[in-house]
């Protein structure tokens, strides 16, 4: 396969994963507004924050409202890392590798471009915006669905895969680091339970709430909720979980191409790491710093990946 | 005003009685409800946007990627009149292929007299560096895509040969599938040829050709200029449907004296190269310095056996528009038999009479720009305004040479669909030729491309054209 093409399907589904992570957080804030008004805004801020663009947003924008929020997180045209822009962007990288995606995969990725390219046109309305979020994540789950159904389990499919879950990866913890501030070690080691509106605000916005109740009722502490957006294998948004993924792809090509991989060996070490820790631990060590040194790991693994399998020389 | 000549519809005769090839579409048709021909048309529309058939206008800021109307009645030719369109196409496919061979080697045909020498030395198209060299197999254009045009039931006449990188094959097919989803019943009632082994023959027809250092099965790669060329989708779709890998410029490096292209395990060597790129472009050592297209030192290994380049090289000097004119001495000299397929008449502006006489008749005539193409920079007098005649006489007489006249034909029509029901509109015929070493196959059907304005001769995508699905009946 050529380099470009393994680089425009690992791009292809890197941004078809933040397109979604931006979907998602756009729905919890709103929701935010609507259940709980006045503290809104500071919902928008880590929003935006978990996002990464926040200093775009605020040479823009003086206040974290909802609308403006809303407005240049979907479709900004100034705004490229919006909800639009990244969809353009999957797009173009689906063109790119047409020959490595299967027709129905390169379908259903046009599809959602030309539908999310015909709802985003206009400002949208407060009251089609749940009918707008819900119609992109329709379309992004035909795209995975048509994956599943119709690639072939070759080096292209693990491309796509390692970069799914580089993607996903980066985005629990981003969202985590926001909100760090929420689950200070001094609230955890008094064991008290986190504030309703906070826990509820994290665990929303990775599609883990109604999960997390069933598997821990009425447990909802720091500790227990970041033990599991963290540790948690059987949940698909938690570090470990894209970790031990990752990790399956990288071995798949390195034994497949009888090649050594530097993003394998990195991906690794990372692993032993997270197998030798736990949240308390962590706590005690402080997360912002385990959350900042994580990202900057994963950041490295995807330019490795890019390098061992000649992406772009 | 001259009387408008009466043209030749395809689908209906002087007394309006449907032509036998059109005998069963006509009949159904005629029971459709026209409202729900109506959505249908629509569906259309939606299932190209969808497979993101598109094409890029040059030129055109605001819409970057556009779809290519498609009309829902088929062209329909019959198994006898394909026969003859086919053996004429061969003839000539044959004839420009030793043409090529010749000018490249000996020039037999210079010395005979038959063609003079200053269309070659002072050709752009002509490349001095294919000089003496042999391709693989002895074949110069692999894939070549003749424009046709018909004029009457048995008159049929070659308009270009478009033999150096011709496009339009993936609409051949799209078209094809979109009509086969649309009206299914159509296709159980009536025999139509099958054209969607194209990819396939394509393949292996490439394959036929692989240079001397080829080991094993050959490596086939897709040359394009890129994701922002008009005919992207086509190169991507080709590739994917031959099972090739779709490379650019800077996807390839010359390792260990072959041309490879970077794949996630290393360099691979290339074997054939389908390029869709123009001459000019493919290696900056030899041609344009500033191409970043091509790939610096593919002619030399090209030369020296280590790849196949498809189309050759200098193919381009074979539908030079120049050199069109003395395609009817050109089938003669090299066949020994009389053209199958008429050449339209054609005044080389270079030569003083034939300029004195394009000026004096410019309103009635087409004139075209010896080297260029897609309908671009082309006057068709009938259809152009005091002004324009003017200003296009103005250029001709600065730069003669670089244009050639022909008589405005009275292409055949065949109706299109429209908002009110059928209408007669101005069509060619782009049938796909693929020659390899001993054999030439012509997939039976090929591009229709109609001119949706009334009265309007000019076909051409860019221009506002459209295009049919083009059926070839089977044999009775």
């Amino acid at each position: 396969m050529l380099g470009k093409t393994a680089g425009g399907i690992y791009w292809l589904f890197r941004y078809l994963e933040r397109a979604e992570n931006i979907a998602r957080l756009v729905e919890t804030g709103h929701r935010f507004t609507l259940t709980r008004g006045a503290g809104s805004s500071g919902e928008w801020q880590s929003v935006v924050k978990a996002l990464g663009m926040d200093a775009a947003y605020l040479a823009r924008h003086g206040e974290y409202e909802s609308a403006p929020v809303v407005n240049f997180l979907l479709r900004d045209k100034n705004n490229d890392a919006s909800l639009r822009g990244v969809i353009d962007q999957a797009r173009r990288n689906a063109r790119l590798t047409r020959t490595a995606l299967t027709r129905e995969v390169w379908e259903a990725v046009n599809e959602s471009w030309i539908n999310a390219n015909e709802i985003l046109k206009r400002p949208v309305r407060e009251s089609d915006l749940p009918g707008v979020l819900e119609s992109i994540k329709r379309d992004s789950a035909m795209v995975r669905g048509t994956m599943q159904n119709t690639m072939l389990r070759n080096d292209g499919y693990n491309f796509a895969r390692i970069g799914n879950f580089i993607e996903r990866a980066d985005n629990t913890a981003r969202l985590l680091d926001v909100k760090y501030y929420v689950l200070l070690p001094s609230l955890s080691f008094v064991g008290s339970s986190l504030d309703n509106v906070q826990w509820e605000a994290i665990l929303r916005s990775t599609s883990a709430f109604s999960v997390y109740r069933w598997l821990y009722p009425g447990r909802t502490t720091a500790l227990g909720i970041t033990e599991f957006l963290i540790f948690d294998q059987r949940f698909p948004r938690s570090l470990a979980f894209a970790y031990s993924k990752l990790l399956d792809n990288l071995r798949y090509l390195s034994n497949g191409y009888g090649l050594p991989s530097q993003a394998l060996e990195a991906t690794e070490a990372l692993c032993l790491r997270l197998s030798r820790t736990n949240a308390s631990k962590i706590f005690e060590d402080g997360l912002h710093e385990f959350l900042l040194d994580f990202l900057s790991i994963n950041r490295k693994i995807g330019a490795l990946v890019e390098q061992d399998y000649r992406f772009t020389i | 005003m001259p009387a408008k000549p009466p043209c030749f519809d395809e689908m209906l005769d002087e007394d309006g009685a449907t032509r036998e090839a059109y005998a069963a579409y006509y009949e159904w048709f005629c029971n459709q409800d026209i409202k729900s021909l109506r959505g249908k048309a629509r569906e259309a529309e939606e299932f190209f946007r969808r497979t993101g058939i598109t094409f890029a206008v040059y030129g055109d800021d605001n819409a970057e990627e556009r779809l290519i109307p498609f009309d829902i009645v088929p062209r329909i030719v019959s198994a006898r009149e394909w026969a003859k369109v086919t053996r004429g196409i061969e003839q000539r496919v044959r004839a420009i292929n030793a043409f090529l061979q010749d000018i490249y080697h000996r020039q037999e045909i210079v010395r005979a007299g038959r063609l003079p020498i200053s269309l070659l030395q002072n050709n752009p198209a002509f490349l001095s560096q294919m000089i003496g060299f042999l391709p693989p197999g002895g074949v110069y254009t692999h894939i070549v895509g003749v424009d046709l045009v018909r004029t009457g039931p048995e008159e049929f006449f070659v308009l270009e040969d478009n033999a150096r990188t011709p496009s339009g094959v993936s609409y051949m097919l799209e078209n094809r599938e979109t009509m086969m989803n649309m009206f299914p019943e159509l296709f159980s009632t009536i025999r139509v040829r099958n054209v969607s082994d194209y990819p396939k023959n394509l393949r292996q027809s490439l394959n036929r050709v692989a240079p001397p250092a080829c080991k094993g099965d050959p490596v086939v790669a897709v040359l394009t200029p890129g994701i922002h060329n008009s005919a992207y989708y086509e190169h991507a779709f080709l590739a994917d449907q031959m099972g090739a890998d779709l490379v650019e410029g800077h996807d390839i490096r010359i390792v260990d004296g072959r041309v490879a292209m970077r794949t996630t395990r290393g360099y691979t060597p290339i074997d054939v190269l389908y390029r869709r790129i123009d001459d000019d472009y493919l290696d900056p050592l030899i041609f344009k310095p500033e191409s970043r297209l091509g790939i610096p030192g593919v002619f030399d290994l090209y030369r020296a056996g280590q790849i196949t380049i498809a189309n050759a090289p200098g193919t381009g000097i074979a539908d030079d528009k120049a050199i069109y004119s003395y395609m009817p001495d050109i089938i003669e000299f090299y066949t020994g038999e009389r053209p199958i397929l008429h050449n339209v008449p054609t005044w080389r502006c270079s030569e003083p009479d034939a300029l004195s006489y394009v000026l004096d008749n410019l309103a009635e005539l087409v004139v075209k720009e010896v080297h260029g193409s897609g309908g671009y920079g082309m006057l068709v007098g009938p259809a152009a305004n005091r002004r324009e005649l003017a200003d296009f006489a103005a250029k001709l007489k600065a730069k003669p040479a670089n244009y050639i006249a022909q008589p405005t034909l009275a292409l055949s029509t065949i109706p299109i669909f429209t908002n009110s029901g059928l209408a007669p509109r101005h069509v060619d015929l782009r049938p796909f030729v693929l020659v390899s070493p001993n054999s030439i196959e012509i997939t039976p059907g090929g591009l229709t491309r109609v001119a949706l304005k009334q009265g309007s001769l000019v076909v051409n995508s860019s221009q506002g054209g459209g295009t049919k699905d083009s059926w070839v009946l089977e044999d009775d």
